[in-house]
């Protein structure tokens, strides 16, 4: 009963004076709000970077989900309604869905090899002494080269007539023939991609290694001979809140970053050979100019991205301990 | 009497200063040297007149050049001339509205035109069923054979005309320690080009020229059937060599003289001039003897160039002219030496012949030769939707059939089905 009286007092209060409060940045709690004494201000410092996002991000969406119920000629002359078609021409498609599983094992391969290589990368090289800038210079200057310029790089080694990975494979009586076999082209992409994307892991684990305090580092030494353990117990949960960060990096990497690799190693002429979501998006639309189906693909691929964030926060950033 | 001082005010204002002159765009999917070739045909063209000036741009691939134009058209901001590849032709000509054909402009305009002074084989790719020109016919091009001289006097043999001496001579070439052939896109040279020169139909409704509505494409027949398992064979027996869907990667055993033969673009020649360090020469790309009615004329490839609708009048007129100009013979005969594509009309190829011009260069008379061969009912062209989408569709069979994942019949099936389910969505577009 005693807080009748204080119920009273709020009550009291008219949504004028309320408001007029508001405005001039007065409010109950004025221990909790320091920055701003207007409450249009925050709004305004936020408007920019609110604009882009709402200009570049959720306009194009719509206009993907909404052209993706419509199938369009390419002119724009008329669109018909067609409801859900175009989700389940796509999901229907044996070839759609044949790239939804190269995506899906792509994304797996790609971001397990990148981060256990980096990961085996930055643990040795962080223990290097004697010309440590040397090796860390040389691991992260790949990180320095375009995408396209990668790809470019990689489609020369993997040539089928003068490539040096091909003429390896030879020696070992291996017709490899990037760009006619589906799994040899697959091989070439695997191997680019995770190259151009090791050195980002490499930082972001070295920096995460040298983080872990010198004094914890001791002290598991007096308790665990094993490096191996040490590395297991100590090391690894303390480094979780950069692995988590980068399995999310590199997860987004190999679904969309590697799109110039593809077009490149491709040349433009998919054929047979493996690709991604994202390029089957942008073949049926910029040059199939099937808007529609192609906006149905894009969708669908937003969702998946959506879900598969959301899980990530929820089942594997519980397990992160931030220390 | 207002109306008429207007006009004269107007036209003194155009005939007196260059500075009233009217800009046209130009964007086009040409690099290297052709791209270049397109700039000095402007400034010629700015040069020779000056109430009107053209501004090339280039877009990068014809693919590219394609969707840019689609994406200025739909806000308004589409230039005056827009290339556009033979794939795309259909893509362009069913947007009734996005374009003024180019006969219409050309006579609204108050030139002369006359679809008989073109070559035969260009009247009616990018016409409608009736033949009225709706894109002005352009960078035309014909596969044909290139042959290594070399290759074939080692071996003792000629070059063949029809497939049947191409099984004859091409054990000879590989004794003779040659990889007999290679091809480039073999889209548009073993299906599109196999339907021409052996006048075979590719698609229902008059290969799609009548409408869009209830197309069907026709590859899985016996004749294409047997073409490529021809080619799986010859592959097999190391008489011809498949390196996937690159255009590149093909050439490149013949550049270095490893392979006696190519199948190229009549608009390789000059490329192939500065990257072949060896003498070659080129016939017709070859057809089956055995098939009745073989032998016809070629579909062009290459591109043509559509004028863009919901332009002033005065810039319209501007492009009317520039066709006008590109159509005259000396440009022709220009783009025609420095790119290697075909001269479009009759006089030019007569101004090339009366020059000399193929006494010194025979093989860049191979592809217009070509296009003259007498036509047949299935050579003059198709007119397919989302034909890109079906191309890809063809290149990734293609690979699995070489690669020897897939039967050759069941590839052309799954093209066949494939492409009906795209012809069938384009057909909905299609207003």
């Amino acid at each position: 009963m005693t807080d009748t009286p204080l119920n009273m007092v709020e009550a009291d209060q008219t949504l004028v004076t309320r408001l007029r409060a508001w405005w001039s940045g007065e409010t109950a709690n004025p221990a909790k709000r320091v920055q701003f004494d207007r409450p249009l201000t925050p709004w305004l410092f936020l408007l920019p970077q609110l604009a882009v996002v709402v200009i570049f991000f959720y306009w194009p969406s719509l206009q993907a989900v909404t052209s993706s119920f419509y199938l369009e000629d390419p002119f724009g002359f008329g669109a018909t309604f067609v409801g859900l078609e175009n989700y389940t021409d796509a999901l229907n498609s044996s070839e759609y869905l044949g790239t939804a599983a190269f995506t899906a094992f792509f994304c797996v391969v790609v971001t397990t090899l990148a981060l256990s290589i980096g990961l085996l990368l930055a643990v040795k090289g962080d223990k290097v002494i004697r010309g440590a800038e040397g090796y860390k210079t040389l691991l992260i200057s790949v990180y320095a080269i375009a995408p396209p310029v990668a790809g470019l790089i990689g489609m020369m080694f993997f040539d089928m007539h003068m490539g040096p990975l091909t003429e390896l494979a030879a020696w070992f009586g291996y017709d490899l023939k990037v760009g006619i076999n589906y799994w040899d082209t697959a091989t070439a992409l695997i191997v680019i991609a995770v190259w151009k994307q090791i050195p980002y892991n490499f930082i972001f684990f070295l920096s995460g290694l040298q983080s872990v305090p010198v004094s914890v580092r001791e002290a598991a030494l007096i308790d665990a001979q094993s490096g191996w353990r040490r590395f297991w117990d100590i090391t690894l949960p303390l480094l979780a809140p950069t692995a988590f960060f980068l399995l999310v990096i590199n997860i987004t990497y190999t679904m969309f970053d590697t799109f110039p690799i593809i077009d490149v190693i491709v040349k433009d002429k998919p054929a047979n050979n493996p690709m991604t979501l994202v390029y089957k998006v942008y073949l049926d639309g910029f040059k199939g100019n099937d808007i529609g189906g192609s906006s149905a693909q894009s969708v669908i691929l937003m969702g998946v991205v959506a879900l598969l964030t959301v899980l990530q926060f929820r089942f594997l950033e519980r397990r992160v301990h931030y220390g | 009497m207002f109306k008429t001082t207007g006009v004269a005010i107007g036209s003194m204002l155009l005939a007196s200063t260059a500075f009233a002159a009217t800009d046209i765009t130009w964007w086009h999917g040409m690099g290297g040297r052709n791209g270049e070739v397109i700039n000095e045909i402007s400034q010629q063209f700015n040069a020779a007149q000056d109430q009107c000036h053209l501004t090339p741009i280039s877009k990068g691939t014809y693919e590219e050049a394609l969707s840019s134009g689609i994406a200025a058209f739909r806000s308004g901001e589409q230039p005056n001339i827009l290339q556009v590849f033979d794939a795309g032709a259909a893509t362009i000509i069913a947007a009734k509205g996005a374009t003024i054909a180019a006969e219409d402009l050309i006579t609204g305009a108050g030139e002369e035109f006359n679809r008989d002074n073109f070559i035969a084989g260009v009247r009616n790719f990018y016409a409608d069923s009736d033949g009225k020109f709706i894109g002005m016919p352009f960078n035309s091009s014909a596969p044909i054979l290139y042959f290594n001289k070399a290759a074939f006097e080692k071996a003792g043999v000629q070059p063949p005309k029809t497939w049947e001496e191409f099984e004859e001579v091409a054990p000879k070439l590989k004794e003779a320690g040659y990889l007999p052939m290679t091809a480039s896109q073999l889209t548009w040279m073993m299906v599109e080009n196999f339907k021409s020169r052996n006048n075979q139909q590719f698609a229902t409704n008059n290969n799609g020229y009548d409408s869009a509505q209830g197309t069907e494409i026709i590859v899985n027949d016996e004749n294409q059937v047997m073409m490529f398992e021809k080619l799986k064979a010859w592959a097999d027996e190391g008489l011809y060599g498949f390196y996937g869907a690159g255009w590149a990667d093909n050439l490149k055993p013949f550049e270095e003289g490893e392979a006696a033969m190519w199948i190229g673009s009549s608009g390789s020649f000059g490329g192939l001039q500065k990257s072949a360090d060896f003498d070659f020469g080129a016939v017709f790309m070859p057809y089956w003897d055995s098939i009745e009615g073989a032998g016809t004329q070629s579909f062009i490839g290459g591109a043509a160039l559509f004028a863009m609708a919901g332009k002033p009048e005065e810039q319209n007129t501007c492009t009317a002219r520039f066709f006008s100009f590109l159509t005259s013979p000396e440009t022709q005969v220009y783009w025609h030496k420095n790119t290697g594509y075909v001269p479009i009309t009759e006089a030019a190829y007569e101004m090339a012949k009366g020059e000399g011009y193929y006494d010194e260069q025979p093989v860049a008379e191979v592809g217009i030769q070509q296009l003259m061969l007498p036509g047949g009912e299935w050579s003059k062209g198709y007119r397919l939707g989302f034909y890109p989408q079906i191309r890809t569709v063809m290149e990734r069979e293609f690979n699995r059939i070489f690669s020897g994942e897939t039967e050759v019949k069941a590839a052309f099936d799954t093209i066949q089905s494939e492409g009906n389910a795209l012809l069938a969505r384009f057909a909905k577009t299609a207003n």
